[in-house]
């Protein structure tokens, strides 16, 4: 078999895949702790102010990576979900629902920081413009996830409803993205492109290029503590958890 | 024994269901009082002005009879639950999505239009204007068999919970939301006197596409919950 190939299918094994988290673990917080203070230096200190905003534009760099890695989170949970319920695979369902709460908290984030950035630009805390609604119901969403999950007893059925509802309201996630494309209301529209040129000055863009990095790496950082733990919660009765723990059964036995 | 048609055990389904709400009417009558009730808050709360009941009458009808509907989808499986009919559905030769749609059916026709029957007096009671009804009562027809559909695959994942309403509120409203806007939309837009088709195009084609997806999503939903 295809080395890679075989790698991938290893990673699915939970013992494996919490050996191989906890090694990377250390790891990525480290890098996500490095970028993260080079992208914020360079974006609270060294860019430049903005000729309309002035300095109340900064606050960009956290909500702009923030709003990205809300989406991300979702398609990330979307995506595991759907593996999860067509090939029935144990690591996927944990992937999944956790990472919920990390993209609630990133949804979470982007909507207080908009809102702090809203009241001195735009006169006002909270408007109901497409995009803020439907940001608003994406957090909504993740509710909706987290709660079936837990009010579910079984936690492999729960992780398969919650992974199945976070299928069915993947239909928001265009809606949030073309929002400001859609519907011409007060949010503006993108300015960083992947396609073309963006319209943003060259200072002002890598620092949040670089915190965008940042949080992609802190979230697989934060995503994999949580499904380590979530694995040897599921896994609690299996050899390899009891092996991971020599001292206490010793003490027990 | 040889097992029927999908249409003859669609027809019998139908029958059974709308027999059982047909024995239990008063339970039936439960959203109709709730919407009124929640309209008839309104003008108590906000004064009785004219103007001001004419302003927000359509949204508010419509808030009304979405969270109606709400209130009732929780019931949508649970008699079938407890008595053992719902396995035996899942267990049926005929798709599971086939005979869904024929219970999401009977509770749309025996729910929601009810519903769109008593509006124009709830139209009456918050002095809507009279050329806005005819639009109010297009975007209720196609709004409510979408919170149908959309719910149906809701209360699937929800099914054999115990205390599942909070929750059903909270996974039925963010996917809701769209046809909330746009119904509600349609009315405003038409009583600003600008077209309001498109609104109504916009949720007509959203009800062509749930029709089709929401059975076949519910079936899924309630394999998951009854594994």
């Amino acid at each position: 078999m295809n080395p890679l190939l075989l790698w991938f299918h290893k990673l699915g094994s939970p013992p494996y895949f919490y050996r191989f988290a906890g090694r990377w673990l250390p790891w990525l917080y480290a890098i996500a702790l490095v970028t993260g203070a080079i992208g914020f230096y360079g974006g609270l200190a060294l860019a430049p102010a903005d000729y309309q905003q002035g300095d109340s534009f900064r606050i960009m760099y956290v909500h702009v990576p923030c709003a990205w890695m809300s989406l991300f989170a979702y398609l990330f949970m979307a995506a595991n979900g759907f593996v999860a319920l067509v090939w029935r695979i144990k690591l996927s369902e944990i992937l999944a629902m956790a990472s919920a709460p990390i993209g609630a908290a990133f949804t979470f984030v982007t909507l207080v920081t908009g809102s702090l950035w809203g009241k001195p630009t735009w006169g006002t805390w909270w408007t109901w413009d497409a995009r803020l609604t439907s940001e608003l119901v994406l957090l909504f969403l993740y509710f909706g996830v987290i709660g079936l999950y837990h009010a579910i007893e079984d936690r492999r059925q729960a992780a398969r409803a919650a992974a199945f509802l976070a299928l069915v309201g993947i239909v928001n996630l265009p809606i949030v993205h073309y929002s400001v494309i859609w519907w011409n209301t007060l949010h503006q529209g993108s300015t960083v492109s992947f396609l073309g040129p963006s319209k943003i000055s060259a200072d002002m863009l890598w620092p949040l290029l670089t915190v965008a990095f940042a949080t992609h790496v802190y979230f697989f950082a934060s995503l994999f503590a949580r499904a380590r733990v979530a694995l040897l919660e599921l896994e609690s009765g299996k050899d390899w958890v009891r092996g991971l723990l020599p001292a206490t059964e010793a003490a027990h036995g | 024994m040889k097992p029927g048609t999908a249409s003859a055990a669609c027809i019998a389904l139908l029958r059974r269901d709308l027999l059982l709400v047909w024995r239990r009417r008063g339970d039936a009558l439960n959203p109709l009082l709730f919407a009124i009730i929640v309209v008839a808050l309104f003008p108590f709360a906000l004064g009785p002005e004219t103007t001001v009941l004419a302003r927000i009458a359509a949204g508010t009808i419509f808030v009304a009879v979405l969270l109606a509907m709400l209130l009732s989808l929780d019931a949508l499986f649970r008699s079938d639950l407890e008595d053992g009919s719902l396995e035996q559905l899942v267990l049926s030769p005929h798709p599971l999505s086939l005979l869904l749609g024929c219970k999401i059916l009977v509770h749309w026709s025996t729910t929601a239009l009810p519903l769109i029957v008593v509006a124009p007096l709830l139209a009456q009671l918050l002095q809507l204007p009279a050329q806005v009804l005819p639009v109010l009562l297009a975007a209720l027809a196609l709004a409510t068999p979408l919170l149908s559909l959309i719910g149906a695959v809701c209360v699937a994942l929800t099914v054999g919970m115990r205390r599942s309403g909070m929750l059903l509120t909270l996974l039925v409203l963010p996917l809701i939301v769209p046809a909330l806007i746009f119904g509600a939309g349609a009315c405003n837009a038409a009583q600003d006197g600008f077209a309001y088709a498109a609104p109504l195009l916009w949720l007509g084609a959203w009800l062509a596409m749930a029709a089709i997806l929401a059975p076949l999503a519910a079936a899924a939903a309630l394999r998951i919950s009854l594994t």
